[in-house]
Order: C-alpha cells, then sequence, then structure tokens
C-alpha cells in the first residue's frame, strides 16, 4: 500500500537561549499508510507535537528524512496544501465572522473546495451557520476547525489533540466525525494522550515517550507487549493480610484502610480471600478486582521508557523532556 | 489573485466593523479630537489669517489615517498572530502575500472613509474648505502616508509579544509624535528641539503634505515641503523592509 508519511530517523534539537540544548525528537521512524488512521500517542513533552509540526511543515527538522504525500515539507510547494487539512491544538477563528464566513473564506483558498453543506453537515454545525464564532462554545469551535481543515477536500487530515477538553458527549461526537472521514478514505495522524481515544479510532498506534517511538501496534498488542497484571484490593479490616498464603504475596502493597496485590493468579487470591470471609462470618464488601486497561498500558509503557532512560543516561537529566 | 485579494479585504473590513473596539478607535476617536480641539482653538486666527481649524482638520486626518492603517494593522495582527488565525492560515494553499494585500487594502478603504468623513466635519463644523485644485497630490500623499504606516504597523507587531502588550507599545511609540507633528498643535517651526524632532519621523511630514488641501485660497497657497515627500518615502521603504524581514505567523509560544 501506498504511503501518506514516511519519516526516518527525524531528530530536532532545539537550542535554548542559555546555550542549552534540548534533544526533543531523536530518531523517530514513523509512517502512515493511505487510507489509515494512526494514533499518535505521548504524554506532554514527549515530543508529539514538534513532530507534528515538522510534518505539517511548521518547523524545521534537525536530520533525517521526512515525506508527506511524495514531498519534503520542509521545501514543499504551497500546492502542496491544497491536499492537506490540519487542526491545530490552539487555534480560533476571526470570533467576529459567523460560521459560514469564514467557511466561505477558507474555501476560496482552494482550488477544489468541498461543498460548505456538506461539511458543516458532516461536523454537525448545520444548524449554527449563521452564528458569530465568538458565540459557539468550545467543542463546537473544535468542530469549526475540523471543518475548516476539510474544505479543501484534503487527501491527509492532521488532528493536534481534537477532543482536548472536551467533556464526555462532546468527546464521543468528535469520535463520530473521525468514523466519517474513515470512510471518506481520508488518511488521519491524530494525536492525543487518551488511550481509549486511540484505540476506538485507530488501525494503529504510535507511543513515543523521550524523543523516541517506544511502541507500535494495536491497543491490543501494545497491552501485550507491557503484560499487566490484575489488581485485587480490599480492607484489611475485613479480611486480614495474614489470610492470603505466603507464595501468593510477593507483590502486595499495605496501606492503611486497603491492601492491593497485583497477581496473575487472581483465582488463587480470590480464593483464599473468600474461604476466610466465610470461615469467619465477613462480608468481604471492599473487594475489588480490576483488570487492567489501556490508560495503564500507556502509563506502564512511558513509565518504563522513563526508567530506562534514567537508567542508561545517568547525566541525562538536563537534556529530556520539554520538546513542546 | 485579485479576487482573493479583494475577498480578504472585504473580510477584513467585515471584521473591522463587527469589533467596537477598533471602530471606536479609528472611526469615532478622531471625529472626538477634531470637535475637541476644533471648539478650544478652531476658531482662532494665525498670523496668515486663516483660522487654527484649517490645520487642526489635516492633523486630525493624520490620526485617522494613522489608526486606520498602523493601529488597526498592528493590533489586528496580533491578535490574529496569538489566536493561531495566521498560522491556521498558512496550512492553506493560500499565498500569504495575497493575505496581507487584502488586510492592507481592507486598511486604505478606511483611510478612504475616514478622509471624506474628517473633511465633512471641517466643512460642517468649522466651515474648513477642501481646495479641489489639489486634489491630485492630496490622493497621492495619502496614499503615500497609508502604504508608509501600514508597513510599520506590520513591522512593530515584531516586538509586540501579546495581545495585552499591543495598545501599550503601538501608544507608547505613536502618541508622543501627536505633540509633535502638527496633529493636535502646531509646533513653531523656527527651531528647537521640539519644532524639530517631529520631522525626522512619519507623522509630521504626512500632516504638513495635507496642509495645502486645506489652507484657504484667500490668504495665498502653501508649498509642499520636499524634505516632507522625501523623508515619509524614506520611512515606507524602512517599514516594508522591516516588516518583509521580520513579521512573524506563528503564535509567541510557538517559537524556539
Amino acid at each position: 500500500m501506498a504511503r501518506a508519511i514516511d519519516v526516518r530517523g527525524l531528530t530536532k534539537t532545539y537550542t535554548l537561549r542559555s546555550g542549552d540544548t534540548i534533544e526533543a525528537v531523536r530518531g523517530v521512524d514513523l509512517h502512515v499508510d493511505e487510507g489509515e488512521i494512526l494514533a499518535f500517542l505521548g504524554s506532554n513533552g514527549a515530543g508529539k507535537t514538534t513532530t507534528i509540526e515538522i510534518l505539517e511543515g511548521f518547523r524545521d527538522r534537525t536530520g533525517g528524512d521526512v515525506t508527506v504525500l511524495g514531498q519534503d515539507p520542509a521545501t514543499a510547494p504551497l500546492s502542496w496544501r491544497e491536499d492537506i487539512g490540519v487542526v491545530l491544538q490552539e487555534s480560533e477563528p476571526s470570533p467576529e465572522l459567523t460560521v459560514e464566513e469564514v467557511m466561505t473564506q477558507y474555501a476560496s483558498y482552494y482550488r477544489a473546495p468541498r461543498s460548505i453543506d456538506e461539511i458543516l453537515e458532516l461536523v454537525g454545525l448545520a444548524d449554527h451557520r449563521m452564528q458569530r464564532n465568538k458565540v459557539l462554545s468550545g467543542g463546537q469551535k473544535r468542530r469549526l476547525d475540523l471543518a475548516l481543515a476539510l474544505i479543501g477536500d484534503p487527501k491527509l487530515v492532521f488532528l493536534d489533540e481534537p477532543t482536548t477538553g472536551f467533556d464526555p458527549s462532546a468527546r464521543r461526537d468528535a469520535w463520530g466525525m473521525i468514523e466519517r472521514l474513515r470512510e471518506l478514505g481520508t488518511t488521519v495522524l491524530l494525536t492525543t494522550h487518551y488511550m481509549d481515544e486511540a484505540e476506538q479510532l485507530s488501525d494503529r498506534i504510535v507511543v513515543i515517550s523521550g524523543g523516541r517511538i517506544i511502541a507500535e501496534g494495536t491497543a491490543d498488542a501494545l497491552a501485550d507487549q507491557v503484560q499487566l497484571k490484575t489488581r485485587v484490593s480490599w480492607d484489611p479490616g475485613e479480611v486480614p493480610v495474614s489470610a492470603v498464603p505466603d507464595v501468593l504475596r510477593s507483590d502486595l502493597e499495605e496501606g492503611d484502610d486497603v491492601v492491593r496485590i497485583e497477581t496473575d493468579d487472581v483465582t488463587a487470591i480470590v480464593h483464599a480471600l473468600s474461604s476466610w470471609a466465610a470461615d469467619n462470618g465477613s462480608a468481604l464488601r471492599s473487594l475489588g478486582v480490576v483488570r487492567p486497561n489501556l490508560e495503564d498500558t500507556f502509563l506502564r509503557l512511558t513509565d518504563t521508557d522513563e526508567a530506562d532512560d534514567r537508567g542508561n543516561q545517568p547525566d541525562s537529566s538536563s537534556s529530556t523532556g520539554g520538546g513542546e | 489573485m485579485l479576487a482573493q485579494i479583494l475577498s480578504a479585504a472585504r473580510f477584513s473590513l467585515l471584521t473591522f466593523r463587527r469589533n467596537p473596539a477598533a471602530t471606536f478607535f479609528t472611526v469615532v476617536f478622531p471625529l472626538l479630537f477634531l470637535v475637541i480641539f476644533g471648539f478650544i482653538f478652531g476658531n482662532e486666527t494665525l498670523d496668515s489669517g486663516a483660522k487654527v481649524a484649517t490645520f487642526q482638520v489635516p492633523g486630525i486626518l493624520t490620526l485617522a489615517i494613522v489608526s486606520a492603517t498602523f493601529f488597526n494593522l498592528a493590533m489586528g495582527m496580533v491578535v490574529r498572530r496569538e489566536s493561531g488565525q495566521l498560522k491556521r492560515l498558512r496550512a492553506t494553499p493560500l499565498r500569504p502575500i495575497v493575505w496581507i494585500a487584502g488586510q492592507v487594502l481592507g486598511s486604505f478603504v478606511l483611510v478612504a472613509f475616514m478622509t471624506v468623513v474628517v473633511t465633512l466635519g471641517g466643512r460642517v463644523l468649522f466651515d474648513v474648505a477642501f481646495n479641489v485644485s489639489t486634489l491630485g497630490q492630496f490622493v497621492l500623499f495619502i496614499l503615500l502616508g497609508s502604504a508608509t504606516f501600514c508597513a510599520l504597523g506590520l513591522a512593530i507587531t515584531a516586538v509586540i509579544p501579546n495581545i495585552d502588550a499591543a495598545p501599550a507599545i503601538t501608544n507608547l511609540v505613536v502618541f508622543p509624535l501627536y505633540f509633535v507633528s502638527d496633529v493636535f498643535l502646531l509646533t513653531d517651526d523656527t527651531g528647537g528641539f521640539i519644532g524639530n524632532v517631529g520631522d525626522f519621523f512619519p507623522v509630521k511630514p504626512l500632516a504638513n503634505l495635507l496642509q495645502p488641501t486645506y489652507f484657504p485660497s484667500e490668504f495665498g497657497t502653501l508649498d509642499i515641503e520636499m524634505r516632507s515627500i522625501v523623508t515619509l518615502a524614506i520611512w515606507c521603504v524602512i517599514g516594508i523592509a522591516l516588516a518583509s524581514r521580520f513579521f512573524r505567523w506563528m503564535p509567541q509560544q510557538d517559537r524556539r
């Protein structure tokens, strides 16, 4: 399959006024196939925004090869932007203009724009077209932003944290819109720090941490990679720690009013606890069994990487983080 | 391309019209000054026999031009830059210079409107005439002045870090000049620091070049000073050079 984005060995080093340097991106390899939705995941300062802005042509790079829709973003002609839609993290259209006016304005920038009606319908702003932008809610403004990114009929869309600051229902709406982009065959590079969003929307997830790609694959594949244990917790007032057989206590954590064990052998632990509770007439109301979710997977992935970093480069504290 | 420039100008004017603060400072503010200064000094007679108001009208028109170009563009651009609108624009295939040209054209339209308003105001309130015979040079000087202050307005955005700082910095640069540039009061041209300092900046030359158009013909004609044209033209070149070199599209937080 043809590649919409192909990145090899991308590096970006910032030089601060003080003369110190920050390696925000340290050798990233990345590709996005045509029609694919790729989620680019990372915490703040991981190098996510720096990478995407290099791909969008907003920043120059220090090293590596970058091809986006067949062009190097650093030298691409303006016509390259005909096929690219960008939703920025922070951008607010003219508050004085109406939705329709700002759409008309942006449509005039492209050779072959889509119809305004169609795009407003797609993002769910058809009922707001005569409203001034300043009266739109935060979620509506982001939808307008997406509409502006789509008006030129792009082949590739960059969505930089499209749902940050959304309430849960607005997030679901945004997800629906991105699903519709998939139906249109648009290639999407989505950055987010929500693992559930990445899982819901993307064909593939790439995790960046400390300026490097640390994991890649489907959500399930990533979960397998970190192999998180299930967490069992209860109140030691109901069932004492001594009720758990010694052999099962390896990862036991004792707090004031809660005990936690991370384990692969949930059955054995729950069995021990419930036997003790049955024998001693305890209701065991505080029992909790929590399977690891994607958020935990993400945290574990990034934590492990940061720990590795510290282990490998004891003097690197001044050169890590702060990529955005 | 022309269609895109016209479209950019149209939306820039629409944005302006719906922004009460911008409208107030560009349209109402100069008229207020005309009325206030006009009623205080306007009817006093100068040695030449002409009324003070015949100099106040070109002075206030100069202020109106600076507002419609320098302030309007500087404030508008900083707001658009810091809110990410300019960056967003760079994500489209539109040629940046086309968009800038549209903004400048929008400012020129405001200048044309204010020229009519201030001229009519002077006529109605203080009976200040308009010498139609000077129309050619008048239009030329208005265009040169507008171009100069548009360029300087775009250039100064480079030293304005955020939206909050925009009014303070632009006013700090221009307001003191009004007092030494024949805008609010006529300076004594016979010498002295205050009399001459305005000659080095672009405000006073513009005001001086507009004066002959409002000077009553029964008291003679005012000469056009070549020095004023040259000074204004030099500032125009400086403004364009600085703006092309230092104008930034990305918000402050994005720069490293």
